[in-house]
C-alpha cells in the first residue's frame, strides 16, 4: 500500500501549458502517473503533449474523472487555482507553486475547511508512491518501492534522505513534501496519521526545519499514537535567529522555533533523532532490523 | 520586508491610526526646522531596522529645539549598537523628530499570522513598553489574544474584549476599539506580516497613540503594493545579500569560514549543520535554487568569495532531475573564469553523477570530489583548516 496516491490516481495539471507545467507533466507521465488532462483558461478544446486541455477544473473533472490535480500556476493566481480545484471536488490538490502571499493562503485555508479536498503544499516538491504514481517535481529515479514513509518540509533534503535509503536497498511506501511555507494544507500530524494507518509502512522519516511549532505538535502525536519507529531530523541547527532561511516558514522568531527545542521535544516523544543529515538512512536501517 | 518607524507611522496615519506629530530628518538643518515647527518638548529617534534602540542610546528627549539639534548632530552618523544589530552595529542616517507626549499608561498591541491556526492573531497586553518576548515567557497570562476570522477582520466585540481586558476605563473603550480595528484593517489590506505598537500609549489627556510602530510586510505580496515596495531601504541590508537577490540567489552571510553553495533551502541548512558537526562553521547560507546553471554557479561563486573569511567552499548539489554533468561543467567554467584560489569540495548526486565527477577530476582545478554529505563536510573542513 501507500498513502494518498497510487495506480488509481487520475491526474490533471493546472497550468499545464507553461514551461514548468509542461516539463513536469511529461516527467510524471514518464514515471507512470496516469495523467488525464490539463487546465489553462482560454486554451480549452486544444491538446497539449497529446493531453486534452480544459478551460476550467470543473469541466476537466467532469470529462476525465480526475481525482487529483498538480498546480503550476504563478503565485499571484495560485490561491485561486487551489480554490477552483476544491470547488470542483478534486480529492487531492498538490500545489508546487512557491511565493503565494500569506493572506491568500489564510483565505484558502478557510475555504478548504468546509470542503472535502486535501491540499498538499504549497511550495513543496509533491508526493510520490514509488512504482505507482508521482505527482510533483522530485526525481523519480532515486526512489524505490518499500516500507518507509517519508514526510518533510523540504525538497532537496528529502531527496537526500530518499537517496540514502535507496542506496541501502531500503524502499519507500510514499514520500510527501508538505512545503516550506507558514500556511500549508497537510501538516506533519496529517501525514504521520496516514503512515500510521498504512499497513505497508513499517518505519517513518520526519524531516523538519526551524520555525513554527509543527514538529513539536508532530512529536506529541507520535508519543500518543504511533507505534512504528520514527527517525527525525531538524535542519537549521546552526541558523541564526531572526533570519529567514530561504523558506518563508524557516525563521526563528521571538525565541521560538529553534532546532534545539524541536529535537528535544522529538527525543522526549520517543523519536530517534539524528544530529547529522548523513545519518538518516543508517538510522532507519538499524531500526528496521530490530 | 522591514520598513523604518517613521515610514510605518506615516502609513498608519494615512489609515486613521493616531501617531505623534513628527517628521524624518536626514541632516541637522532639517532636524532644526522640524523641532522648531513642533516646538517645546521633542523626542529624537534614530531610524534603523533593529529593536532595542532606546537602550543603545538611539532615542533621546529634547526640552528645546536647540537641544534637539544638538542631539541630532550627535546621532547622525553614529554607530548604534543594540542587542539586535550585533556588535558591528548600524550607522544612523535618518532621525525621526516628534512631539513629546505626556504618558499616562503604556500598553502593547501586536498582530501576526499564526501558523498553528493559519489565521491572523491580534494581541494586546498591559505590559507595554517591555520586551514582549520576555512577557510571553514570564507572564503569558498578561498577553490577551483574539484569533481573526478571515473576511471578518477584528470584530467590534473582539476589540471590546481586548480593551476591557486591558483594564481601560469604560469611557475610553470605544476610542481604543476604533484604534485597534483601524490597525487591523491596515494590516490586512496591506499584506503585513507583523505589526507591533509598543508602546500603545494612553496620554494624560485620554488619547491613544502609536508611540512606536514596527511593521513588516510579506515579500510575496509586494507585487500588489508598489507604494510599500518603494520604502525598502537598501542601506539597512547587507550589500552581498542585495547582490545575491539581484541574481535570484538566496544568500545570508554568517560568521564561519566554510562557504557553501547548495540547491534547496532545507539541504542548504542541513549542509551548514554538517559543517558544524565536522568541526568548523559555515560562512553563509546560499540556496542557488532549482536550476543551477553555469551562470548561477558563477554568480554564487563570486558572492561567496567576496567574503574575505572564506577559506574553502563546499558545493552540495542534489541534482535529481538536473543532470550532474551539466552542473559539473558549470562549476568548472565558473571556477576557470574566476581564477579560483580557494580549495573547493564538490558533492554531486543525481542523474549522470559519474560523468559529472569525471569532468571535475579532469578539470585541473583545485577541486576535490566528495562522495556523500559526511565525506564532503569532513574534506572541506580539513581544507579550510589547512588553508
Amino acid at each position: 500500500m501507500s498513502i494518498l496516491v497510487d495506480q488509481n490516481t487520475r491526474l490533471i495539471v493546472q497550468g499545464i501549458t507553461g514551461r514548468e507545467g509542461t516539463f513536469h507533466t511529461l516527467q510524471c507521465k514518464a514515471y507512470g502517473t496516469n495523467v488525464v488532462g490539463g487546465v489553462t483558461p482560454g486554451k480549452g478544446g486544444t491538446t497539449h503533449e497529446a493531453l486534452p486541455v480544459f478551460n476550467t477544473v470543473a469541466e476537466a473533472r467532469q470529462k476525465t474523472a480526475a481525482n487529483a490535480t498538480m498546480i503550476f500556476v504563478p503565485p499571484p493566481f495560485a490561491a485561486d487555482a487551489i480554490m477552483e480545484a476544491a470547488d470542483a471536488g478534486v480529492e487531492l490538490i498538490v500545489c508546487i507553486t512557491e511565493g503565494i502571499p500569506t493572506f491568500d493562503m489564510v483565505k484558502v485555508h478557510q475555504y478548504l475547511a468546509t470542503r472535502s479536498s486535501r491540499l498538499i503544499g504549497p511550495n513543496c516538491p509533491g508526493i510520490i508512491s514509488p512504482g505507482k504514481c508521482k505527482i510533483g517535481i522530485m526525481p523519480g529515479s532515486i526512489h524505490k518501492e518499500g516500507p518507509v514513509g517519508v514526510v518533510s518540509r523540504s525538497g532537496t533534503l528529502t531527496y537526500e534522505a530518499v537517496g540514502q535509503l535507496s542506496a541501502r536497498g531500503i524502499g519507500q511506501s510514499s514520500c510527501i513534501g508538505i512545503g516550506g511555507d507558514p500556511i500549508i494544507g497537510t501538516h506533519f500530524v496529517d501525514a504521520l496519521r496516514l503512515f500510521h494507518e498504512d499497513s505497508e509502512t513499517e518505519a517513518i522519516i520526519m524531516i523538519g526545519e526551524i520555525g513554527g511549532t509543527a514538529e513539536e505538535a508532530a512529536a506529541d502525536f507520535v508519543r500518543q499514537h504511533v507505534k512504528k519507529p520514527v527517525v527525525g531530523f531538524i535542519a537549521g541547527q546552526t541558523a541564526p535567529p531572526g533570519r529567514r532561511m530561504g523558506h518563508a516558514g524557516a525563521i526563528i522568531s521571538g525565541g521560538k522555533g529553534t532546532a534545539d527545542d524541536k529535537m528535544k521535544a522529538m527525543t522526549a516523544a520517543g523519536l530517534h533523532v539524528v544530529k547529522s543529515p548523513a545519518d538518516i538512512g543508517e538510522a532507519v536501517k538499524m531500526l528496521l532490523k530490530k | 520586508m522591514k520598513i523604518h518607524e517613521y515610514q510605518a507611522k506615516a502609513l498608519l496615519a494615512k489609515h486613521g491610526v493616531q501617531v505623534p506629530r513628527g517628521e524624518v530628518a536626514f541632516s541637522k538643518e532639517e532636524a532644526r526646522e522640524i523641532a522648531k515647527k513642533l516646538g517645546g518638548l521633542t523626542v529624537v529617534k534614530a531610524q534603523i531596522h533593529a529593536g532595542g534602540r532606546g537602550k543603545g542610546g538611539g532615542v533621546k528627549l529634547a526640552k528645546t529645539p536647540d537641544e534637539a539639534v544638538a542631539l541630532a548632530e550627535q546621532m547622525l552618523g553614529m554607530k548604534l549598537v543594540t542587542h539586535q544589530t550585533g556588535p558591528e552595529g548600524r550607522i544612523v542616517k535618518r532621525l525621526l523628530i516628534e512631539e513629546g507626549l505626556k504618558i499616562k499608561t503604556e500598553y502593547y498591541l501586536g498582530i501576526v499570522v499564526d501558523r498553528a491556526t493559519s489565521r491572523p492573531v491580534f494581541m494586546a497586553s498591559r505590559a507595554g513598553g517591555m520586551e514582549i518576548e520576555k512577557v510571553a515567557e514570564e507572564t503569558p497570562e498578561l498577553i490577551l489574544k483574539e484569533v481573526i476570522e478571515p473576511g471578518l477582520g477584528l470584530t467590534a466585540f473582539q476589540a471590546r474584549k481586548l480593551a476591557f481586558g486591558l483594564g481601560l476605563p469604560s469611557d475610553l473603550v470605544n476610542a481604543a476599539c476604533g484604534f485597534m480595528m483601524k490597525l487591523f484593517r491596515f494590516f490586512e489590506s496591506n499584506d503585513a506580516s507583523l505589526a507591533e505598537i509598543n508602546p500603545f500609549l494612553l496620554t494624560e489627556d485620554g488619547k491613544f497613540y502609536a508611540l512606536d510602530a514596527k511593521l513588516n510586510f510579506d515579500d510575496n505580496a509586494l507585487f500588489r503594493h508598489p507604494d510599500i515596495k518603494e520604502l525598502r531601504d537598501l542601506d539597512e541590508e547587507d550589500p552581498l545579500e542585495i547582490e545575491a537577490s539581484r541574481h535570484g540567489l538566496n544568500y545570508i552571510k554568517l560568521d564561519g569560514d566554510v562557504g557553501c553553495m547548495v540547491n534547496g533551502a532545507g539541504l542548504a541548512m542541513a549542509t551548514m549543520d554538517i559543517i558544524k558537526l565536522a568541526g568548523s562553521a559555515p560562512a553563509n547560507f546560499l540556496d542557488v535554487g532549482g536550476g543551477a546553471n553555469a551562470e548561477q554557479v558563477k554568480n554564487a561563486f563570486s558572492i561567496i568569495l567576496s567574503d574575505p573569511n572564506v577559506k574553502a567552499v563546499l558545493i552540495n548539489i542534489f541534482g535529481g532531475i538536473m543532470r550532474c554533468d551539466i552542473v559539473a561543467q558549470g562549476v568548472v567554467d565558473a571556477a576557470k573564469a574566476m581564477q579560483l584560489k580557494v580549495p573547493v569540495v564538490v558533492r554531486l548526486e543525481g542523474t549522470n553523477v559519474d560523468k559529472g565527477q569525471e569532468i571535475l577530476r579532469n578539470s585541473g582545478l583545485p577541486v576535490t570530489v566528495a562522495k556523500g554529505m559526511k565525506d564532503a563536510a569532513e574534506k572541506v573542513v580539513a581544507l579550510a583548516k589547512a588553508n
